[in-house]
């Protein structure tokens, strides 16, 4: 019965973390059109910043956290403006062809950060020290208290996120220009402020899903490819596009995984997911939510 | 304008055949191993041009049937050595992934775009998980060492390389300037009205797709048996895939001689700068990313002027 427990609460809060990477993902593709293959590496450097704030420049836990999470911010605003906005612009590039343009670049981009930070940092896998110290028992099981305050920060900023797009000014703008760009700018926004704004929310939600990353498994230069392929395929399996899909996809995947570790073999915890993500993508091509 | 470019074109791709193809009278043994790894490479880098330029399929796992095609002929091997010979082997591996191709084309017909491109990504991961979970068959993350070789004279792998290069380039080149590759590039741009002037785009993207899976599956059956080893850092990782995707577009897609030229550009350029050590993958990255923003029609393109 403990290990029921344990797989629930370990479970919930690799799901939570897995949500708000995801979130972010699907943010950017819903507004843009973007896959941004750089994710992982952008939150990994989150992580690796905070990291080398707290044991390198000696700052506190929270400095550090705040570090992590405004490197993040400007990183992802350098991937707008270096491996999107380019690719974009550019009069040689045909409409059909950004798609694959993009993907190439942002995957790029993401290689020259994780080069960089295995140069400055090196390949070893590094731990943001956590901001809540302690454990704490609950139905039998034993965790740190930290675990709880990732999830409980997750779904804080996931719902912060949920007012932001839908009960504000701004945000209904947002959600307008993923349905029609150009009546947006008909109407007399512009588009590239709310780009600039889009891609800094972006940042931010990759940040913290980085920042806390770090404190729960601990992240490496390694970590950077299976980061963006499970952002990746939480966000095809639920639905291009849809949060609510991301959400759900998010905990199948985290529990899944979870189940897995804990009950075979921690080796063999991606299978099951890239399994189910095969079979969707057989059977139900647009996603678990996802509209065509 | 076009056929005199193109005339000239051949005249140096012949140019350097001939030149490649004396290159082992004076060169050391170490460039002519770095180049037959390149000429692999390049063909690994024109079957996947077949399939993303002109069939429009973002395949994101070329190293699934190159995995596919190694692997294979690499266990058979292992398993069957002397009652098996080497010929049979990479024949069997070709085999495993025109059937593997056969099975990525499945959903290559019903879904598009990065749907597609996901289910590629998910078929390397795959394979990389099944190589590791299956161990004591595929030696797992150590590798898979193979007990018989082509040859050990680097003279004669190199001069395989290049032949097996010239074949799969000239027929892989042929392919794309006939009707096939014209009916490939109007389905991939716009399907439904390919299809309405009644092409059968099945039929058309299951040959590419095929065609694509042979020779990326005879070539990394070949370069199993020239390394003498199969790993999943060499043959299925996904940053072999990102390699030769890069390749194909530094050189110009839609060119497939293009895809040979950054192959190769891009094993030479990676060996040159090894005294940078780990910085050698970041400058890399930096060129092509460059090459990619500044000229997205690749190194062809800009030499060959303006294409409409």
């Amino acid at each position: 019965m403990t290990r029921f427990w344990q797989i629930v609460i370990d479970g919930f809060a690799i799901s939570a973390l897995y949500a708000l990477g995801a979130t972010g993902f699907t943010l950017i593709f819903g507004v843009s059109g973007v896959l941004n293959l750089s994710h992982g590496a952008i939150m990994v450097a989150a992580a690796v910043a905070a990291w080398a704030a707290a044991s390198l420049g000696q700052h506190g836990p929270y400095l550090a956290a705040v570090a992590g999470v405004a490197v993040a911010i400007a990183l992802s605003l350098l991937t707008y403006g270096v491996a999107v906005r380019p690719v974009q612009r550019n009069p040689r590039i045909e409409v059909a062809e950004r798609e694959i343009f993009i993907l190439t670049a942002t995957l790029l981009w993401g290689i020259i950060i994780q080069e960089t930070i295995a140069y400055l940092f090196t390949n070893n896998a590094k731990t943001v020290p956590p901001l809540v110290d302690g454990v704490i028992t609950m139905l039998g099981v034993r965790t740190p208290a930290n675990e709880y305050f990732t999830a409980a920060t997750c779904w804080i900023v996931i719902g912060l996120l949920w007012l932001l797009v839908n009960r504000t000014r701004g945000g209904k703008v947002v959600l307008a220009a993923s349905m029609n760009p150009r009546g947006v700018t008909l109407l007399g926004f512009e588009l590239s402020t709310m780009y600039l704004a889009v891609w800094s929310v972006y940042g931010l939600l990759a940040g913290i899903a980085g920042v806390l990353l770090g404190m729960f498994l601990g992240v490496s230069s390694y970590s950077v490819g299976p980061l963006t392929a499970s952002a990746f395929s939480i966000v095809v399996l639920g639905g291009l596009g849809s949060v609510t899909g991301s959400l759900v996809a998010a905990f199948v995947v985290g529990y899944l995984e979870t189940v897995t570790a804990y009950m075979i073999s921690p080796a063999y915890r991606t299978i099951p997911p890239l399994l189910l993500l095969v079979a969707v993508m057989y059977l139900r091509p647009q996603g678990l939510f996802g509209r065509r | 304008m076009r056929a005199r470019v193109t005339s000239r074109f051949l005249w140096l791709c012949l140019l350097f055949l001939a030149v490649a193809s004396i290159l082992p009278l004076w060169v050391s043994a170490y460039v002519l191993g770095l180049m037959t790894v390149a000429y692999y490479t390049a063909v690994f880098a024109m079957s996947w041009d077949l399939l993303f330029g002109f069939a429009g399929e973002v395949n994101f796992g070329p190293t699934f049937l190159i995995g596919l095609g190694a692997y294979t002929a690499g266990i058979l091997d292992a398993r069957f050595s002397p009652a098996l010979s080497v010929g049979w082997c990479v024949l069997a591996g070709a085999g495993a992934a025109v059937i593997g191709g056969l099975l990525l084309a499945l959903p290559a017909l019903r879904v598009r775009g990065p749907y597609f491109g996901l289910t590629t990504l998910v078929a390397v991961l795959m394979l990389q998980n099944l190589v590791i979970v299956f161990a004591d068959l595929t030696g797992g993350e150590i590798g898979l060492s193979v007990p018989d070789v082509i040859t050990v004279n680097p003279k004669l792998n190199y001069l395989i390389a290049l032949g097996f290069m010239t074949v799969a380039g000239a027929i892989l080149f042929g392919l794309s300037r006939s009707s096939v590759g014209l009916i490939l590039q109007a389905s991939g741009q716009d399907a439904v009205q390919a299809a309405a002037l009644g092409f059968n785009i099945t039929k058309h993207k299951l040959f590419a797709f095929g065609v694509s899976a042979f020779f990326s599956g005879l070539a990394g059956a070949l370069m199993v048996f020239y390394m003498g080893s199969a790993s999943v850092g060499t043959f299925i990782d996904v940053a072999i895939a990102v390699q030769i995707i890069i390749a194909a577009v530094l050189g110009g897609r839609r060119t497939v001689l293009g895809a040979a030229l950054g192959a190769a550009l891009l094993i030479v350029l990676g060996e040159t700068l090894r005294p940078l050590g780990q910085l050698a993958t970041l400058v890399v990255s930096i060129v092509a990313l460059g090459v990619i923003l500044l000229f997205p029609d690749g190194i062809l393109g800009a030499l060959g002027g303006e294409r409409s």
